[in-house]
């Protein structure tokens, strides 16, 4: 039997790729997206691995308005990268440094 | 080793190895196409789970809408052939410390002392007779109905806020002036000539 620590190990090695590849692809805002969908999957795996466990569908639940809040951050994340690509030119990160002081 | 487990094996190889192929692809769209596969395999885990309607959403909305939405603006941007790899060396080895630091210490704390099956034992199958989307849409319409209409309302709030950011202003629509429409007169819009016949002058 599969128990819930491979579950909880395995969405942790999942979460720690996302975020290496934050750290890899810095310069690359589509592929920051890209890290953070994954982030969010592997948070959503630990909700429904410990749901199953422990006999409780709310953590289902969250796990529905999670996918619900993030394709609405995709949405509009892809929005400012579009805004973003018509303005500068490129999506470079360190091209939009125009804050800076 | 029974069979749930080396279903579990291969789901989770799977899984991990698109998300390390999609982190380290040169190209956005190949790292699109990874993040498909890595997604497809998150699904099949969650059907392990027993959380199907979930499984569902994720292929369908995830696999089906927003990854298409990431090629579709992929291709639009047109830079899957830029160089988007300038700094890599640089921030691989701080992200592989980083990221190996933190699975030691996740391990650590869930490892089989903390959450194995001794601890928390695998709950029993349930039966053919049991669906998973009447339990949850029991809890989602009862219980949590002001959450889903909420819901509800960060969509439509995300769909007016990604069409006001992306609309271009002036260029692509008419539009009409109210005020100059009432301050019009009639010498500005009709403008009288006298027009004086040839063939009189000629008399």
């Amino acid at each position: 039997m599969v128990s819930l620590s491979d579950y909880l190990i395995l969405s942790s090695i999942i979460f720690c790729i996302g975020l290496a590849g934050i750290f890899i692809n810095r310069t690359n805002i589509i592929t920051l997206l890209m890290c953070v969908e994954l982030i969010l999957v592997a948070v959503n795996t630990n909700f429904i691995a410990f749901s199953h466990f422990l006999g409780n569908e709310a953590g289902q639940i969250f796990v529905f308005f999670i996918l619900t809040v993030a394709a609405a951050e995709v949405a509009i994340g892809l929005a400012i990268l579009t805004l973003l690509f018509r303005v500068r030119g490129s999506i470079d990160v360190d091209v939009t440094n125009s804050l800076k002081g | 080793m029974s069979s749930e487990q080396i279903i579990f094996y291969i789901l989770s190889f799977w899984f991990i190895a698109s998300s390390l192929a999609m982190i380290f692809a040169r190209n956005a769209a190949k790292a699109v196409l990874f993040l498909v596969l890595s997604f497809f395999s998150a699904a099949s885990i969650w059907i392990l789970l027993e959380a199907e309607f979930l499984a569902i959403t994720l292929i369908l909305v995830y696999v089906g809408a927003v990854m298409v939405l990431f090629l579709f603006v992929i291709k639009m941007l047109n830079i899957d052939k830029s160089t988007l790899r300038a700094k890599f060396a640089g921030y691989l080895p701080l992200g592989l410390i980083v990221a190996l630091i933190i699975i030691a210490e996740m391990t650590l704390v869930l490892g089989g002392a903390q959450f194995g099956l001794e601890v928390i034992p695998s709950p029993a199958r349930h039966g053919a007779d049991y669906s998973n989307i009447t339990v949850l849409a029991m809890q989602l319409y009862t219980t949590y109905v002001y959450p889903f209409e909420l819901a509800a309302v960060l969509l439509l709030i995300a769909i007016i806020a990604a069409i006001t950011l992306v609309h271009k202003k002036e260029s692509t629509h008419k539009k009409q002036n109210v005020s100059e429409q009432v301050n019009v007169r009639a010498k500005d819009r009709v403008r009288l000539v006298t027009i004086t016949s040839p063939s009189k002058e000629k008399k």
